[in-house]
């Protein structure tokens, strides 16, 4: 045997090894931020569902939470803390906005909806700039997720992206369990296909609704508590985060929660994929320098496109709810 | 007839009281005014595109600052490319975001309700992401264009005046189309649409290729808005298209009135000298202009031109 031969032989195998690597770490960065706006999903379509009112909102709940679990977990050096005081802040926050605004919005018709929410985000926008000033919050990994974990060998992964991960699957498996286990569950089941009924039925359909809304809330909450670390807690922080999480929901279906499961796991997968190797993909077919402008605009369009794509297909979304 | 007449005198009004903008600005050595005004007026334009297929339509369009971003970007990249002629730049403009409306009513017309909202919001964020990653325009930053569209010495939009009167003509002129489209037959099956779309389906009309020309219309019109904003600033950055772009102006259109067409002129106005002052008083203006829209959105259903004239049984 030829000495030399042999040791491309293993590079070309370590290079194989390399490239399989990369690709386990961005379809785990892509579910990591996919359990992300599955939770900000599930909470919108649920609210959507339920009380058929859209919340452009629900995005300043993700940063409310994000907000106070910087803040908490700085004071404190406590994560857990910051993690119950921001649950608590966007459950009162979001009870408070229910009772204020939002139960003259059901009423209302759609364009109503998205334009007095939309006056929302611009207060919660400038409130945390007045409250915590205009700069960036920092907020660090909490010590005992700190590190990284070898998903195989010679491939460390972040403990604390695994750990989102873990939380997401977890909420999602409670989530569906609460649904459909449990009589709040049966309750909100019954809601979202006849409100009237469950009304007449002696349910307090007003308390149900505010139930709903703090869940909502509580959701976006956990979302951005576990986004502090990774992107910036900053005003607006919620924005992009609740357009995603509308992709999802379009793709998933309107009011159903599997759908937003399924779409949320996806579009995470399609965008971190899309943003590693589209630009390599397209290098195989276009010059170099085409593909390095094309391929970050393509990467950042990916999730539309997807949308666009699905809609073509099944204009209600993959899992349409049946009933309505 | 006698409400038609109202309405272009009211119109003429408007107009009239815009026209003496610059000379009192002049006369009281306030050139400020000249070039808000003129941003007023373009979102005037704006907000007129978005209200054709908004009040009259019924579509609830959440990603119209696209079209504008579309139309300033055709602009800025002509220029960046060395082309200055101003009939390529507005004819450039004018295109590109009609093609762009084109393909995004394609799909989003294909459903509705609140999918219509998340969707056209969507495309919108697309369009900005799309902007973004313009590295060789400027990408996040944004693309400074050298000199405004040349018409080669018809008019000098470099002079601030006279680019004041060109976007005031383009007004004039999309109010005036604006008022024929909506009393002609297309806008009347429009107006249909929005009350009854099943109906008309029913009665045989091609209803989707009716709301598909409304939205490229209104896409179209947006974007030659999108031109004049162009010019007026001398640059464009992805943060015209920005999410809340497409909010403010669906904001203008329901704080001066849905569904007609000097409302979405005087809410232009109202939005952005409220913004002018507010900011001026505080930097945090944004806390107190937020509860206003609630209130207005809660409170006032016809938006000022219902505080204006007789009231009208409510739609939409």
């Amino acid at each position: 045997m030829d000495p030399g031969l042999r040791r491309d032989d293993n590079g070309v195998a370590a290079g194989r090894a390399i490239a399989m690597i990369y690709v386990i770490e961005q379809v785990l960065n892509g579910a990591q931020f996919g359990v992300m706006l599955f939770l900000m999903a599930a909470g919108l379509t649920l609210i959507f569902g339920i009380m058929n009112v859209i919340n452009l909102a629900h995005g300043s709940l993700y940063m409310v939470g994000a907000y106070v679990a910087a803040a908490v977990f700085g004071a404190t050096g406590s994560f857990l803390i910051g993690l119950a005081a921001a649950l608590a802040a966007a459950i009162v926050v979001g009870i408070a906005l229910e009772v204020t605004l939002f139960r003259t919005l059901y009423a209302r018709d759609h364009l109503d909806q998205v334009l007095a929410t939309f006056g929302l985000i611009l207060f919660f926008n400038e409130i945390v700039r007045i409250l915590f000033g205009a700069t960036a919050l920092y907020m660090r990994v909490p010590d005992f997720l700190n590190g990284r974990v070898e998903i195989l060998p010679g491939a460390p992964y972040p403990t604390y992206r695994l750990a989102i991960i873990a939380v997401g699957l977890a909420v999602a498996l409670l989530l569906y369990l609460l649904i459909a286990r449990t009589r709040i569950g049966m309750l909100i089941r019954a809601g979202a296909s006849n409100r009237v009924m469950l009304g007449a039925l002696g349910v307090n359909v007003t308390l149900l609704y505010t139930a709903v809304f703090a869940l909502g809330a509580a959701l976006a909450a956990l979302a951005g508590v576990m986004a502090g670390p990774i992107f910036t807690v900053e005003s607006g922080m919620g924005e992009s985060v609740l357009i995603s999480a509308f992709v999802v929901i379009v793709i998933g279906g309107i009011g159903s929660i599997r759908g937003a499961f399924v779409a949320a796991l996806l579009v995470g997968i399609v965008d971190a994929t899309g943003r590693a190797y589209l630009r390599p993909l397209l290098a195989l077919f276009t010059s170099r320098a085409a593909a390095d402008s094309a391929g970050p605009a393509l990467a950042s369009m990916l999730i539309y496109i997807l949308m666009a794509a699905v809609l073509f297909v099944r204009p209600q979304g993959l899992f349409p709810p049946r009933g309505r | 007839m006698r409400a038609i007449d109202a309405r272009g005198i009211a119109a003429l009004v408007c107009l009239t009281a815009l026209a003496l903008v610059p000379v009192i600005a002049a006369a009281a050595d306030a050139p400020f005014y000249v070039g808000l005004f003129a941003r007023v007026m373009i979102f005037a334009i704006a907000a007129l595109s978005l209200d054709l297929i908004l009040g009259y339509g019924g579509l609830v369009s959440f990603g119209h600052a696209a079209y504008l971003g579309i139309g300033a970007y055709a602009v800025a990249i002509l220029s960046f490319h060395g082309v200055t002629n101003g009939f390529v730049h507005f004819a450039a403009a004018l295109a590109a975001a009609a093609v762009a409306a084109l393909v995004i009513g394609i799909v989003s017309l294909r459903t509705s309700g609140v999918y219509f909202i998340m969707i056209t919001l969507a495309f919108g964020q697309m369009v900005y992401y799309l902007g973004i990653s313009l590295n060789q325009y400027g990408g996040d930053d944004g693309l400074s264009i050298g000199r405004p569209s040349d018409f080669g010495g018809l008019v000098d939009l470099a002079d601030p005046t006279i680019l004041y009167y060109f976007v005031l003509a383009c007004l004039a002129l999309f109010l005036c189309l604006g008022g024929r489209a909506v009393r002609s037959r297309f806008g009347v099956l429009l107006q249909g649409v929005r009350s009854n779309e099943r109906r008309m389906v029913a009665l045989g009309f091609p209803v989707f290729r009716y709301k598909l020309a409304a939205f490229v219309i209104a896409g179209a019109v947006c974007g030659v808005a999108g031109a004049l904003f162009a010019n007026l600033t001398l640059f464009v950055s992805p943060g015209i298209m920005h999410w809340t772009r497409s909010g403010e102006i669906m904001m203008m259109v329901i704080l001066g009135g849905i569904g007609t067409l000097l409302g979405p002129v005087l809410g232009a106005a109202v939005y952005l000298l409220l913004e002018s002052v507010l900011s001026r008083w505080s930097e945090h203006w944004q806390a107190i202009l937020g509860p206003l829209l609630i209130i207005v959105v809660l409170f006032s259903k016809s938006g000022l031109m219902g505080l204006i004239r007789a009231p009208r049984p409510p739609h939409g």
